[in-house]
């Protein structure tokens, strides 16, 4: 029997096999369908395995490769967190083959993504799988290069190569701050196995700092605020079944980074650290909706909609961090399992909206919602799993984005235990800025559907739209009916998640098996328990009996006739309600604060020929405040340092001699 | 044995809701129209309404697709469901436990998410304003109402209607701030979620200023019917879940006589005679506020239910 570990890096290896048979077959024509058809197989082994291995309760096993440096080896360990983000990996991973097999065919420079696309996808699970920081920082770095080469496949348009460029500079921020953090927490020894890191002892300044370095290094690859920007930028340039990739999977990987320093590498955790990521977490969640609220591209909606949930993710581990540091280890299970649960939804239904926005793409060629419209009518399954995709992310009942959003406020009414007064008043701050957040999701994925899929259309385009091919809907498909059963069985889901939390926190939440009818019960049923089960059989049958008795005993007839709009006919598509005018109301409460948005309505005189003007001003005010300035002093110091570059060869010598001396004479002082 | 009596508990409960609802309606309707001194129709004149709308065809828009169809069902479905799980004269109903205060909340949350696409179906401009308006004004509503359930939850220890129900019947309640406060915030989402004065005004059409109504207007005959019967449905869900939270008394706990049943679906009844006439007063009494002053309004539930959260904080004996 090979252990779990060496079965996961052989998948590895194939997928980089791929890589190579894709730059072989690159002149094929058939080359699409080899690679997508071998990522796909090989990603579903390893979901198999991952999967086996956490349901198992396999113990954890380990694999040392003679490669990378010299004294170290590279060092690769399965343990249940791993095979949790295994597992979302690869499941993302199988998806985007099935949808890429049907999707790649429209792509007109294929191999510009065929050999990066399996690159990827094992960087990806080589990130999971690391268990040295050398091995973790040069898999991490491979994942980005790759994701990047993937940003630019269409590197022709100016926008994608502005995303490219920026997305380079954070990335490279990003994998800074964690070569620190890994610097820190090997000390002056540098030992760079995670065995060593974890049985050392980590002064509490030096864990804060660590802490700080990983929200600053995994945080901007997640998009936490204000690290973001790069993320609404990039997701969308790539082809949409990277950017379901991008976002439902290699965000999640940035979050596995997280919690395995954290929760794993750092020790028992301060109760400090649970403020700082629940109060980012919070304002992260906030902000990333209303971003997505104001947006009319599609593919850049469903970008800032990441940043929402992983916001919502970064707050429930808050939670679990601030239960940890006091000892309750039942809440800290239950508030970190809501975070795998919603890093797990969440890996489901973004990758389902971005294939379904990849759909629309191909079949318009539009990704401006103001310029689609009654889609419904002509990509009737597209429309259906869209639908389900906003629904489940809307968190509402009976889809599994609810059950985490239920069990995270579940987490959040148990804070009258914390002793800190501090935690105690925040919890429920910041629980009500995710009961925002997700009421104010449920009004951005509204606008979503109803601008881009019901109405009328708005362009030629949207009118010609056909349904789009097999492989994509099966893809779409297999990921609304996970989102479904995630729905209505979360017991399953919990138990599986449960020796994750034993492993990283101590604890479990309670076996749910045992609960009669399939209900989940986080901590006792006179508390709280919820049967996502039973309340889709309710409404399934209560509305069934409406339409049976209405149907058998009352009318049934049927006429088609104009729309009525209280007798306006609306002459023009046009004149329907847009995504813009659509928030407008939402703009008006939130936009003035938070986007300075202003209304300019320019009114023409009775009498004067000319149009009315009405025009929004919105800024950005994290670009605006934040990045343009430090860009300014970095173009300036550029500048001042480019004047170096002319210099006779007799002021070089002397200012390789000054620097000499400096340093001679900072090294005696400092001895 | 017991298992059959607790599901017929249970299918008494959600068919009285669905009798009571039109009633409900129908009395608010007549005490507005009393106050206004005017006659009024009967108080079944929304059965003979709703009747009257089932029987005649559904003129429907060319361009209205399935979703359209299936909504007025579904949004009918979610809010009965809701309706089912609150307690009324009972608690520990059969089904309780299926769902808890928070999942209530989202049923509302769903069946309003799908009356919003509705609104966007057809493509008038109409539908959107309403669409739109809704969404804004749940935004508001829902954490609003999240905090108010907090803040229950906090003092009562659990999101289980039935528990806190016969938790708050107990004795050992007695008068809190914070409860006051999530009172009034439940009462100021009541109202916004319900389309009464301030926030939207249900009876009228054809205004600009109207919200629900306009999402609605391209709905006839049967469809209309089951969004009129699942707004009466949400109106009495509201009033209920006030009456359970807030004032739980002669409410059935388990292990009573059949004899106690017929006592509290007497105070029950009672109990939404009072609150309709309040109701009914209170929307008199007041103006409807332009729409961008809605915000302040729900800001300031919101802002109550964080505070009564925080006040349980503060100390143990608020």
């Amino acid at each position: 029997m090979i252990p779990a570990v060496t079965q996961q890096v052989w998948c590895v290896a194939a997928l980089l096999g791929t890589t190579a048979l894709a730059i072989a077959t690159s002149r094929s024509r058939r080359s699409t369908a080899i690679v997508y058809g071998a990522t796909f197989a090989i990603s579903l082994v390893a979901l198999a395995g991952a999967l086996f291995s956490l349901i198992s309760h396999a113990s954890a096993t380990e694999l040392i490769l003679p490669i990378g440096l010299p004294w170290l080896g590279s060092h690769f360990r399965l343990d249940a967190l791993a095979a949790f983000f295994l597992a979302v990996v690869n499941l993302g991973g199988a998806a985007a083959s099935l949808y890429g097999l049907g999707y790649g065919n429209h792509e007109p420079a294929p191999q510009r993504i065929l050999p990066f696309f399996p690159a990827f996808l094992a960087g990806m699970n080589l990130v999971v799988l690391a268990d040295d920081a050398f091995t973790y920082l040069l898999c991490w770095e491979f994942m980005s290069l790759a994701s990047w080469a993937l940003v630019m496949a269409h590197h022709r348009e100016a926008d994608n190569a502005r995303a490219g460029y920026v997305y380079l500079v954070m990335a490279s921020f990003g994998t800074l701050a964690l070569l620190l953090a890994f610097g820190l927490m090997a000390g002056a020894g540098g030992s760079y196995s995670f065995a060593a890191i974890r049985s050392a002892q980590h002064a509490p300044r030096e864990a804060a700092l660590v802490l700080g370095l990983m929200l600053l290094g995994a945080g901007s690859k997640a998009g936490l605020v204000p690290l973001h920007v790069w993320l609404p930028l990039a997701h969308p340039a790539a082809p949409s079944h990277v950017s379901a990739l991008m976002s439902g999977v290699m965000t999640k990987v940035a979050i596995y980074g997280f919690i395995r320093v954290v929760f794993d590498l750092l020790g028992p955790p301060s109760w400090s650290a649970g403020v700082a990521v629940l109060a980012l977490g919070g304002a992260t969640a906030v902000m990333g909706i209303l971003y997505a609220l104001m947006e009319n591209d599609l593919k850049r909606l469903l970008a800032y909609s990441t940043i929402e949930n992983i916001g919502v993710i970064f707050a429930s581990l808050g939670l679990a961090l601030a239960f940890q540091a006091n000892g309750l280890g039942l809440a800290a299970a239950l508030a970190f399992t809501a975070a795998l649960f919603h890093v797990l939804n969440h890996s489901f239904f973004k990758s389902l909206l971005f294939f379904g926005a990849g759909a629309v793409l191909t079949s318009t060629g539009e990704r401006d919602m103001e310029k689609l419209g009654g889609l419904i009518h002509r990509m009737p399954l597209t429309s259906f799993v869209f639908l389900v995709g906003c629904v489940a992310i809307s968190a509402l009942p009976p889809f599994n984005g609810f059950v985490s959003e239920w069990l995270m406020f579940q987490a959040v009414l148990q804070s009258p235990d914390l002793p800190q007064w501090l935690l105690k008043i925040m919890v429920p701050a910041v629980g009500a800025l995710l009961a925002l957040a997700a009421a104010l999701a449920a009004a951005c994925f509204v606008k979503a559907f109803g601008i881009t899929f019901l109405g009328r259309a708005r362009s030629p385009a949207a009118q010609a739209a056909g349904e789009v091919d097999r492989y994509s809907l099966a893809a779409m498909l297999s990921l609304a009916a996970l989102c479904f059963l995630a729905g209505i069985l979360p017991g399953v889901v919990i138990d599986a998640l449960s020796p994750v939390a034993q492993a990283m926190i101590g604890h479990r939440m309670p076996v749910q098996a045992n609960d009669p009818w399939l209900s989940i019960v986080p901590i006792e049923e006179s508390r709280s328990s919820y049967n996502g089960l039973l309340v889709f059989v309710f409404i399934t049958a209560a509305a069934s009996l409406a339409v049976y008795f209405i149907h058998r005993f009352a009318s049934r007839a049927i006429r088609r006739g104009p729309a009525w709009g209280c007798g306006f006919a609306d002459p023009t598509p046009a004149a329907q309600y847009s995504g813009a005018s659509f928030v407008q109301p939402i703009r008006r409460v939130f936009g003035t604060l938070v986007f300075q948005a202003r209304e300019h309505v320019d009114m023409p005189a009775p009498g004067e020929l000319r149009p009315a003007r009405f025009r929004v001003d919105m800024h950005d005010l994290v670009w605006e405040r934040l990045y343009t300035p430090v860009t300014e002093v970095v173009w300036f110091l550029a500048d001042r340092l480019n004047q170096l570059q002319f210099l006779t060869i007799r002021r070089y010598l002397s200012l390789v001699f000054a620097t000499l001396v400096t340093l001679l004479l900072a090294l005696a002082i400092w001895s | 044995m017991v298992v059959i009596s607790d599901i017929l508990v249970q299918f008494a409960q959600m068919t009285l809701v669905l009798l009571l609802a039109p009633l409900l309606t129908g009395v608010v309707r007549k005490v507005k129209a009393r106050l206004l001194r005017r006659r009024g129709a009967s108080i079944f004149q929304p059965y003979r309404d709703l009747l009257r709308l089932l029987r005649k065809e559904v003129v429907l828009a060319e361009n209205a697709s399935w979703l359209f169809r299936v909504t007025p069902y579904v949004t009918f479905a979610a809010i009965w469901v809701a309706a089912a799980l609150v307690p009324t004269f009972a608690t520990g109903l059969q089904f309780n436990w299926s769902a808890d205060l928070i999942a209530i909340v989202a049923l509302l949350g769903s069946a309003r998410f799908f009356l919003a696409l509705a609104g966007m179906d057809v493509g008038t401009s109409f539908g959107g304003i309403g669409s739109s308006r809704e969404v804004m004004i749940a935004a508001l509503a829902e954490p609003a109402m999240l905090l108010m359930v907090f803040c229950v939850a906090l003092i009562a220890g659990s999101t289980q209607l039935s528990t806190v129900a016969t938790f708050m019947a107990s004795s050992e309640v007695g008068l809190r701030v914070s409860l006051g406060m999530a009172m009034i915030a439940l009462i100021m989402v009541a109202l916004a979620e319900n389309a009464r004065i301030p926030v939207d005004n249900p009876a009228t059409h054809l205004e600009l200023t109207m919200v629900h109504e306009a999402m609605i207007l391209e709905y006839s005959g049967r469809h209309l019917a089951m969004i009129e019967f699942g707004a009466s449905l949400k109106l009495l869900l509201y009033i209920s879940l006030i009456i359970c939270v807030f004032f739980p008394w002669q409410i059935t706990t388990e292990g009573a006589g059949p004899l106690s049943y017929l006592v509290s679906v007497a105070a029950y009844i009672l109990k939404l005679a009072v609150a309709s006439f309040l109701l009914a007063v209170f929307e008199t009494a007041t103006a409807k506020v332009r729409v961008f002053r809605v915000p302040e309004f729900l800001g300031a539930a919101l802002m109550l239910g964080l505070l009564g959260t925080l006040l349980r904080f503060v100390s143990r004996s608020f």
